[in-house]
């Protein structure tokens, strides 16, 4: 008893100056404490600014570009506003199909993507032991840690003549647009396991034993409980494969043969033909055709749950 | 909901003005551009950036037996950093960047740098071992305009047709090679072709000799319907070609192993090439060409380095390395007299000038029809790069 009512006076006596100093010295601090709009104001400025000139500003750049041309001879920019880049795009068949392509094989390397990861992430997250799953994660983080370029590479030496995919007597499809959907389908292939992964992860056990427990088949398990669980990591992992191929325009140069894609157009527009307004208008394509994919995507409600 | 409407229009409005000032003010950076030339040359910067060919500056990191860089180092103190490119036009975005003091360029980039005062011009005085140089490559309308010399002459040599041996009966001769229907159907897939619009110059050519009624007189001054011809016929080789090179690694690799078997390359590209069954020739036809010249960069900020290395590399010495090196004909009678292969410059017809006339040198098409016909506009390289884009589909 005695004890506890002499602390309070020897508190008293040694500090008195901290009750007193603190709102004296930080005004800071009791302004922000009752101005809330300022205090996240200052807080999100700094991530805002950032998303606003890497993100909007890059885009809206790229907008005003696309309307600008080129004079050909000293490929100086004329900053006259003009929609011809969008006619040409328009007009020209090679665009068209060189769009489409690209569609193409994005939609052929999440296919496979997605269904190669499918029984990979079910077994890693609901049949493998704990030990294994560790292993089985690492083993699929592994490739991400080398260089892409030495990846598409590699492939390049596997489906050559006289190569490994020869040698292994599977035989080479040749250098080509399937080449490309090979080497881009390995590539991005960790990044649609670790999302279905993380999904399945989360379908809790009981679920899939009271199930059991009611009679319900294998194949009504997976589609009434599983799927619905799943199509967020599905959906998530679809989209990283898609946008990825999509801007690609390494491996179509390395594995792809005489083949071109739009990162191609875009790079030969850039780098070559030093047409940066039509470079511009170019890559406005896979803009809009992912978000395009992305509505349609939101419109299921597959994003909600995300 | 209108409030924030609004409020979201305004912020529209707000970026726009904001990306809009930031672009132009990226795009006035063109005060420090110099295009006079200098009087004299001042003491060296110690250092020297050079954008050129593969195999152009060498300092003994791709083989120690190749190096003339070093030399230049020890003597001037300039250190060099360069850095190689694929195609001209890839050239002239890096030497924009105004990263590079000395630019080796072919003809079909000198008179872009120049047009667009990325150019300055070069005081030949300044360049003591120019005297040497012979007399038709001076002052070309490739290195040269309105009579001021923007660059010193560093080698000359054609695109010639590679093959392995194992894939003909016969060593080839002609560009039909690669052009002709029937020929090219018996290497379907394995056809390779030089990836920059310039290549279309190589069609014109074939066209020029096997077609006189097309009335080629120039394969860099196509009017329109010649141009389409060019076109047609690159469409149809586009069937049978397995892939298109800039690269010129990617070519070495794809001859190496056969995943390529004929198509147009570079002497420096064979000599990289271990696979005994791969040859050159120069067909019957002629050839496309390149005709390099150093130019300086108006943005030079190392210019008396950049001189000293446009001297050094005249030099009888560096000059005969280089171009033996790379594959092409050197630039003066001295530098042929310190080649290590005694006939290299009979082989590669160094200062015949009639030779030389055979040779289609890399220009830059125009509307102003290079060939001198006025009756007709030609096509530009606008519409080639366009055209070449249509021709890979």
């Amino acid at each position: 008893m005695s004890v506890t009512s002499r602390a309070p006076d020897a508190r008293n006596d040694q500090a008195p100056a901290p009750a007193l100093r603190g709102p004296v010295a930080r005004p800071g601090s009791r302004l922000l404490h009752r101005m809330v709009w300022l205090r996240l104001s200052l807080l999100l400025s700094a991530p805002l600014a950032w998303m606003l000139l890497v993100y909007v500003v890059a885009l809206v750049a790229l907008l005003i570009t696309s309307l600008w041309s080129v004079d050909s001879l000293s490929s100086e920019i004329d900053r006259s506003w003009t929609l011809e880049n969008f006619r040409t795009l328009l007009e020209n068949e090679v665009y068209r199909n060189v769009a489409l392509r690209t569609v193409g094989v994005a939609v052929a390397v999440t296919v496979i993507d997605v269904a190669i990861a499918l029984p990979i992430a079910f077994y890693m997250a609901k049949v493998a032991s704990p030990r294994a799953r560790r292993m089985l994660v690492v083993a699929v983080l592994t490739p991400l840690w080398a260089s892409y370029l030495v990846k598409v590479f590699s492939w390049r030496v596997v489906l050559s003549e006289g190569g490994l995919a020869e040698w292994s007597g599977l035989g080479s499809p040749g250098y080509g647009l399937t080449a490309v959907v090979i080497t881009q389908a390995y590539i991005w292939l960790p990044y649609v396991i670790l999302p279905i992964f993380a999904a399945l992860e989360r379908v809790p056990d009981s679920l899939l034993e009271a199930a059991g427990d009611l009679g319900a088949p294998t194949g009504m398990v997976l589609r009434s409980i599983v799927m619905p669980l799943l199509v967020p990591g599905i959906v998530a992992g679809a989209i990283f494969s898609f946008s990825l191929t999509m801007g690609d325009y390494i491996t179509v140069n390395i594995v792809g043969g005489a083949n071109q894609m739009l990162g191609n157009l875009i790079f030969i527009n850039a780098g070559a033909a030093n047409n940066l307004p039509l470079a511009a208008a170019i890559a406005m394509i896979p803009i809009a055709v992912m978000v395009v994919l992305l509505t349609a995507i939101r419109r299921t409600g597959a994003l909600e749950n995300m | 909901m209108k409030n924030t409407l609004r409020r979201g229009r305004v912020a529209t409005a707000c970026l726009t003005l904001l990306s809009v000032s930031v672009l132009s003010a990226c795009g006035s950076g063109d005060d420090d551009k110099k295009t006079e030339a200098v009087e004299k040359v001042g003491k060296a910067e110690g250092q020297v950036s050079i954008l050129a060919w593969p195999g152009y500056v060498e300092d003994g990191s791709n083989d120690p037996a190749v190096d003339w860089v070093s030399a230049f180092e020890k003597d001037t103190g300039c250190e060099v950093t360069s850095k190689v490119y694929g195609t001209s036009d890839e050239a002239l975005n890096l030497a924009k960047s105004g990263e590079y003091d000395v630019i080796a360029a072919s003809g079909d980039l000198s008179l872009r740098l120049i047009a667009s005062d990325e150019a300055q011009a070069i005081n030949t005085d300044l360049v003591p071992n120019y005297e040497n140089v012979y007399d038709f490559l001076k002052d070309t309308e490739w290195n040269s305009a309105d009579g001021k010399n923007y660059g010193v002459p560093h080698g000359y040599g054609a695109n010639l047709l590679m093959f392995n041996k194992k894939n003909f009966a016969e060593a080839p001769t002609s560009w039909g090679a690669v052009f002709d229907k029937e020929q090219l159907a018996a290497n379907k897939g394995k056809v390779t072709a030089y990836d920059s619009p310039i290549y279309i110059a190589d069609a014109a050519l074939y066209l020029m000799k096997t077609q006189p009624d097309l009335g080629i007189e120039n394969p860099y001054a196509l009017d329109e319907d010649q141009l389409d011809a060019a076109v047609a016929l690159l469409k149809e080789q586009r069937q049978y070609v397995g892939e298109y090179w800039s690269d010129y690694l990617k070519e070495v690799q794809a001859f190496e192993t056969g995943d390529s078997v004929v198509g147009t390359t570079w002497q420096v590209i064979k000599n990289s090439i271990e696979n005994p069954d791969v040859d050159v020739t120069l067909p019957t036809e002629g050839a496309t060409a390149w005709n390099d010249t150093w130019m300086l960069s108006s943005q030079a900020k190392n210019p008396n380095c950049a001189y000293k290395w446009m001297d050094y590399i005249l030099s009888p010495e560096a000059n005969a390395q280089a171009t033996e090196y790379f594959g092409e004909a050197p630039n003066s009678p001295e530098a042929c007299a310190q080649t290590t292969d005694p006939k290299h410059c009979e082989t590669f017809h160094a200062g015949d000038e009639e030779y030389a006339k055979q040779l289609w040198f890399w220009r830059t098409p125009i509307e102003k029809c290079l060939d001198g016909r006025t009756d007709v506009q030609c096509t530009n390289y606008a519409q080639w790069t366009e055209a070449w884009t249509e021709i890979k589909g």
